[in-house]
């Protein structure tokens, strides 16, 4: 290594993607969101993938057990994680091996050769080492011994074993990719203060280690460029950066506070879910009651009998767990009580892909119960808006007396990006509909003319004692009823209460062309990777292209069909087989549909919308 | 829970619903049971919530004037533990059957036992499915002849004591369908203890099972078949109430008064409150007698409690109070 210090050149960019890979147990999601964040607080617009195996601790070295982390940081609007990378950390020949294909010709990898053994190139079937065969002859390849590196530099340091002292080698390539890109190193220590209080040798090692990693890339002439991407122009205000199963725990938390009620969570852990479930279990300080329950079942039965006894009632799944819960889920929807059911889509069918996104659980969410079983089911589209759109399933289902499933998904769960700070005294009210009297001529089953939601009368109150059961109920008094017309009636007005809903949601907005040549549809988590391929073609100079983004599907917007008719042609891309297309093509005849699906796993890629669509324009 | 100014009656708490079970089945006997309980406990009608799942017992809330909930099969545990943690002052009843109990929803009845919430659940056992009109149940008997097992059936049951007792009930009692007395009694108990609380009734179904229990529960053999336990009382039996249960090693042994010089003195005393569940098992198990009344009630903390103190003791330690106290905190960030 020479210490001779060359003159490096340094270049300004509007954006760049870094991912950090390596094995599970190498600290990839902790070192990629340590850039994300560090980013984030410089005034980055920010976006993040994290791609990990279902195995906790995969074998070490295995394609298999490859554990990824993609940030995407701008001086420009960044809505998606990008889809090539400008910077590759590839902690081992798997990390390298499963993630190149991704690395932008001629652009930069970053690889401990270390992790370079006879061994791990076996185990990530290379035949030959690709650092010394010229497969990497294309890219500019930063060969760094990083394990021996972290070694010396810790080689002091006193109360270390040797697990900790290579695990931190994490922190070597964080501290490189600092120095790349301009980046302070103070926000990471102070996450090492918190996160090894009482450990002064661990803050100590990992400092080392991180300060190590930013002296050598500045010394080593191996790199050429360092970068600097400004602060990007955002609404002025408070920002944090946030994950969406965190965005969504706090959207019920101001929920319940701005509704006077006591937020309770039924729950059992699912992955991608389990986050919402964790975080919720913390806020006791608010009063918020978490039960893990025996199953998924259980976790929203008891929900259920929360929300009979007057608690803004919540359970929180993922696809397998909603299918468990459709009975209980239809006796909600009778009984008439609100409820809030969050599904974390992952991939399915079955156990599926546990830790991949996929938005296939639309169906499920839609028709997934016996009998006639309609609810209201709307869809978040960003990490941050997962926020809003929790707020809103606890105002919709609390003024309109009927469950709410809130879809969200892997991408946008795990994802994380700047969040400007929402005070609750900003949301918007949310009237319950609990009666604390009772009326002389009170029925269970009476309702609002407008939402035709019924009163919530909760146990405690005198004078309401009143029976509701899963048996079909009569109009007004709520007891068993087996009259034919009674039914036909009961069912109908449990349909027309979803429809009326479209009185109190706002329209379908479109983006970037009011009308003309192709509709860009889509609803929930892809917004992101949507909004990014109608920009670019927007800004390429391509016109009549347009973006409807769904966040309400049950009911759909009032104004669904008449924004549909404004273009020629429309493209629905769903991460699925085609679920909202079909629901499109039931309720608007005589509009065809163009599809755009993939079925990965992954979310949408930039180019491959953009190829679909400019087939489409032709 | 707040006490009831009212005095009530029984009529208090009777529903304009027209009962539907059929005629001579234990249900009625319940249902009056119940409703005499209820205003002996001093809890207030609007407190009282009626839970239960599917069956022809889970019909029972719509036959009381109380809040009720007729859920869905084998649920009433789940959805009673959300009540309750709801809201601790209101008095939740968990009404359900053998097959509801311990088939469909065996995993959320015994999880509620465990957790240990201050919920009573009434147990209809009449070894048969009723409202799905005579299949075999999860109490029925070796042998037994059911529409799905013409051929008898092979399927070992569960006793309810038994099972409960294993998932670490702190409260069982059974009662015969039969008597009225002793099962208000029961309810009573079961009601005041603080704790998930477990009534057993062998409840005779007169259309698909009848006489199921006849040999223990009969009037003229119930005296000498059965043992009604009671807390630190010896444990006699018998019309001539000279039979009584001694230990002998580790079975329970029928013994005679004045028979080989064994006086009163010499009987099991009846204690409830053990925590050591194991002669509560042996009580559970016995054949003859068949021991009804009280035969567990060791106080525990409850689930609510531990809740209230985890909650209690966050809430002293922490500065959110408000969820902007949250939201602003930590790593935040200004955007000029």
């Amino acid at each position: 290594m020479t210490t001779v210090k060359t003159k490096q050149s340094e270049q300004a960019l509007e954006a760049v993607v870094v991912r950090f890979a390596g094995d599970s147990g190498d600290g990839m999601q902790l070192t990629g969101t340590q850039f994300s964040d560090t980013s984030a607080m410089f005034g980055n617009d920010v976006a993040t993938f994290p791609n990990y195996p279902a195995e906790i601790r995969a074998p070490q070295g295995s394609l298999y057990g490859v554990s990824g982390f993609q940030v995407h940081i701008g001086s420009v609007e960044i809505s998606t994680p990008g889809d090539n990378v400008d910077l590759l950390v590839a902690m081992n020949p798997a990390g390298l091996k499963t993630n190149l294909h991704a690395v932008k010709a001629g652009h930069g990898i970053i690889v401990d050769t270390d992790a370079f053994t006879h061994k791990n190139l076996e185990k990530a079937q290379y035949s030959s080492n690709p650092l010394e065969d010229g497969s990497l002859d294309g890219y500019q390849v930063i060969e760094v011994s990083m394990t021996s590196l972290t070694k010396e530099a810790l080689k002091d340091v006193e109360g270390l074993d040797n697990k900790s002292i290579t695990r931190s080698k994490n922190m070597f390539a964080l501290g490189m990719v600092y120095w790349m890109y301009h980046r302070s190193r103070e926000h990471t220590i102070d996450f090492f203060k918190k996160k090894f209080k009482g450990k002064p040798a661990l803050i100590e090692a990992n400092t080392k280690v991180l300060n190590a990693g930013f002296y050598f890339a500045e010394t080593l002439e191996l790199i050429p460029n360092s970068y600097t991407v400004a602060p990007a122009k955002m609404p002025s205000g408070k920002y944090r950066i946030i994950m969406g199963n965190t965005a969504t725990a706090w959207g019920f938390l101001a929920a319940a506070e701005k509704s006077g009620l006591e937020l309770f969570l039924g729950s059992y852990p699912i992955t991608p879910a389990s986050d919402i479930l964790h975080e919720l279990a913390k806020h006791k300080h608010f009063g918020v009651k978490s039960l893990q329950a025996e199953d998924e079942i259980a976790g929203i039965g008891s929900a259920i009998g929360a929300s009979f006894a007057g608690d803004l009632a919540i359970t929180t799944t993922s696809g397998p767990g909603l299918a468990l819960k459709s009975e209980a889920l239809g006796l909600a929807m009778m009984l008439e009580l609100p409820l809030v059911v969050v599904d974390v889509q992952r991939g399915g069918p079955s156990t599926g892909l546990p830790t991949k996104t996929e938005q296939s659980d639309l169906l499920q969410a839609m028709y997934g119960r016996n009998g006639e079983s309609p609810v209201i089911v709307i869809a978040a589209s960003t990490p941050a808006n997962c926020f809003n759109f929790a707020y809103e399933a606890c105002k919709l289902t609390l003024e309109h007396m009927t469950p709410v499933i809130l879809l969200t998904d892997g991408y946008i769960a795990n994802g994380s990006a700047p969040w400007k700070i929402k005070s609750v005294s900003e949301m918007p009210d949310i009237k319950h509909r609990i009666i604390r009297e009772a009326k002389n001529t009170w029925h269970p089953y009476e309702r609002d003319k407008d939402t035709l939601a019924r009163d919530w009368a909760v146990p405690g109150t005198a004078g309401l004692e009143h029976r509701v059961g899963g048996l079909e109920k009569d109009k007004l008094s709520g007891q068993v009823s087996y009259v034919p017309e009674n039914h036909e009636h009961m069912t109908q007005v449990r349909a027309e209460k979803i429809k009326k809903v479209q009185n109190y949601i706002p329209d379908l907005e479109v983006k970037f062309a009011e009308e003309g040549e192709l509709l860009v549809v889509g609803w929930g988590g892809t917004y992101g990777t949507l909004y990014a391929a109608v920009k670019e073609l927007a800004s390429s100079g391509v016109s009549g292209v347009g973006l409807a983004h769904f966040n309400y599907i049950n009911p759909l917007p009032k104004n669904t069909e008449e924004v549909l008719r404004r273009f020629k042609k429309i493209v629905v891309c769903e991460l699925n087989n085609g679920q909202f297309v079909s629901i499109l093509r039931m309720n608007f005849n005589g509009i065809s549909f163009e599809q755009f699906n993939k079925v990965q796993g992954l979310p949408f890629g930039n180019a491959e919308l953009i190829k679909r669509f400019k087939e489409l324009l032709g | 829970m707040e006490t009831a100014e009212k005095q009530y009656t029984f009529k208090d708490f009777a529903s304009d619903q027209e009962v539907r079970w059929c005629p001579g089945c234990d249900d009625y006997v319940i249902l009056r049971a119940m409703q005499k309980a209820l205003p002996e406990l001093g809890v207030r009608k609007e407190d009282v919530v009626f839970i239960s799942g599917i069956g022809c017992s889970s019909r029972f809330p719509y036959y009381m004037d109380t809040y009720g909930m007729h859920s869905i099969h084998g649920r009433a545990p789940a959805i009673a533990s959300g009540v309750k943690l709801a809201n601790p002052d209101l008095s939740v009843w968990v009404i359900t059957g053998d097959g509801d109990a311990m088939a469909i929803g065996g995993n959320h009845f015994i999880h509620l036992l465990r957790r240990n919430l201050d919920i009573n659940i009434v147990l209809f056992n009449n070894e048969i499915y009723g409202l799905t009109k005579g299949q075999f149940s999860p109490t029925s008997t070796v042998g037994q002849r059911t529409k799905s097992s013409p051929y008898g059936n092979i399927q070992p049951p569960f006793l309810p004591g038994e099972l409960a007792i294993g998932a670490q009930a702190r409260f069982f009692a059974r009662v015969g369908g039969n008597t009225p007395k002793e099962m208000t009694e029961v309810f009573v108990e079961a009601a005041k203890f603080k704790g998930t609380s477990l009534v057993e009734v062998l409840q005779n179904c007169p259309i698909f099972n009848n006489g199921a229990f006849a040999k223990y529960t009969d009037k003229a053999v119930r005296a000498d078949k059965q043992l009604f336990v009671e807390h630190g009382k010896p444990m006699i039996f018998g019309k001539e109430r000279n039979k009584g249960l001694v230990l002998n090693g580790l079975k329970l042994e029928v013994v005679t008064i004045g028979e080989n010089g064994i006086t009163e003195e010499d009987l099991l005393v009846h204690d409830a409150q053990m925590q050591d569940p194991t002669l509560h098992q042996m009580l559970v198990r016995s054949e003859y007698p068949l021991v009804t009344g009280i035969i567990r009630g060791f106080p525990d903390i409850t689930f609510e409690e531990r809740a209230a103190d985890k909650t209690e003791k966050v809430k002293r330690d922490s500065n959110f109070h408000k969820t902007d106290d949250l939201f602003f905190s930590g790593e935040t960030y200004e955007v000029d």
